[in-house]
């Protein structure tokens, strides 16, 4: 039990993957102008992340490895994860109208995205028993929801705020992120 | 010739993928935290987004549109899988400070976009020199932010001391905060830098 639990606040806190692993940037970046969009987004890469990285744990152990076909890694979880979204998309547009009205966009913008593939290739590097990457995976996606929300609250104020006419836009957003980073570096001797 | 050497420079400044695109940064960030391993991850891509661009400009006409982001992906993850097995050969400890980032060279929005925008739709050679063009663009950019890292965060460059023993370097730099930092501060650099470009133009125009 304590090792899940500190798997999982080292992925949420200790080892974010937006703000020490720079993973997602580009949702990160993308999204964090509004708070409701960041709230979903959150939650749709914290479900595919999960899902993906089951069914990653599930080739990876039952058909790479016995087969000797582990340096195919990074071909097979490419394929497998984009053509996996793009099913989720289809299966929700056709069973819950209502949540794909919500959430679809989303799903496409992180159907070949880094942090939807690293998740389950670091998984699999650390060898992680499938209890172990389920927690990992969902803790991983929460940090992300964690990151992209408090990114998105600070934004919001940053409207309010007076800044140099060159870093308006993209270039005050990523000193923020730094300064984000700054806080969560206090984690670090958490474990 | 000319317009080979036109499509081979765009990519180092009018359209850096790094500065200009901004596409790309997670690798820029996250593996710049010395001169060697930013070169290694510029190299690979520029080796990568070349030999994809020549694979997807040959088989332009046999690939059906409606499948051609996959078959992209499918090439892409291929010549990925090259360069690990070469570094992880070759360079093992490089292949270590890599890491993950070496795999998620898959994912990287601009060597997608190139094959998509570029190389589908031009002959061979001009797509190899598209490649090239934006690989060494890339290539610049992380020397660029590597050489600034390390220089402050550690006081070298390529593990040469520049500041003697006396300079305290600035660990910030080397740590993720000090990344995000300096890009802010690198992209506002950029905008004053093509503002001011801009305004020139106008004024040479109406001159």
């Amino acid at each position: 039990m304590q090792e899940y639990l500190t798997l999982f606040i080292g992925s949420v806190v200790v080892n974010n993957f937006v703000l020490t692993k720079f993973l997602g940037l580009c949702i990160f970046f993308g999204v964090s102008k509004s708070l409701n969009a960041s709230l979903g987004m959150g939650m749709a890469v914290t479900s595919v992340i999960t899902l993906s990285s089951m069914l990653a744990w599930v080739v990876y152990n039952f058909v790479l490895l016995p087969y000797g076909l582990t340096f195919l890694t990074t071909i097979v979880f490419v394929i497998l994860i984009a053509s996996f979204v793009q099913l989720l998309e289809l299966i929700i547009k056709k069973h819950a109208p209502a949540l794909y009205n919500m959430w679809g966009i989303y799903l496409v913008l992180i159907a070949t995205n880094c942090i939807v593939l690293s998740v389950p290739l670091l998984s699999v590097e650390s060898n992680y028993s499938f209890s172990m990457s389920i927690v990992y995976a969902i803790g991983s996606g929460m940090g992300f929801a964690l990151a992209l929300v408090l990114m998105a609250s600070l934004r919001e104020k940053l409207v309010h705020a007076d800044v140099p006419k060159a870093l308006e836009g993209t270039g005050i957003a990523f000193i923020l992120a730094g300064m984000l980073s700054l806080a969560f570096l206090g984690f670090s001797g958490m474990i | 010739m000319k317009e080979l050497w036109k499509i081979f420079s765009k990519g180092l400044f009018d359209e850096n993928p790094i500065f200009v695109l901004a596409l790309s940064l997670c690798p820029a960030l996250a593996v710049t935290t010395s001169v060697i391993n930013g070169l290694t991850m510029g190299l690979t891509v520029l080796f990568v987004i070349t030999a994809n661009n020549v694979v997807v400009s040959i088989t332009r006409k046999w690939v059906n549109d409606k499948v051609r982001v996959p078959v992209y992906i499918t090439s892409i993850a291929t010549i990925v899988t090259v360069v690990q097995l070469v570094l992880q050969a070759f360079a093992p400890s490089l292949y270590k400070a890599l890491g993950v980032y070496l795999s998620l060279v898959v994912v990287f929005a601009i060597i997608l976009a190139r094959a998509e925008v570029f190389a589908s739709k031009n002959k061979v050679i001009p797509s190899f020199f598209d490649g090239l063009g934006m690989g060494c663009g890339f290539t610049i950019a992380m020397l660029i932010i590597s050489a600034i890292r390390e220089i402050i965060g550690n006081g070298t460059i390529l593990g040469i001391s520049v500041f003697g023993s006396g300079y305290n370097p600035a660990l910030i730099m080397i740590l993720p905060p000090g990344a995000f930092i300096l890009i802010g501060y690198m992209m506002g650099a950029i905008k004053i830098y093509t503002k001011r470009k801009e305004s020139k133009q106008v004024k040479g125009s109406e001159s």
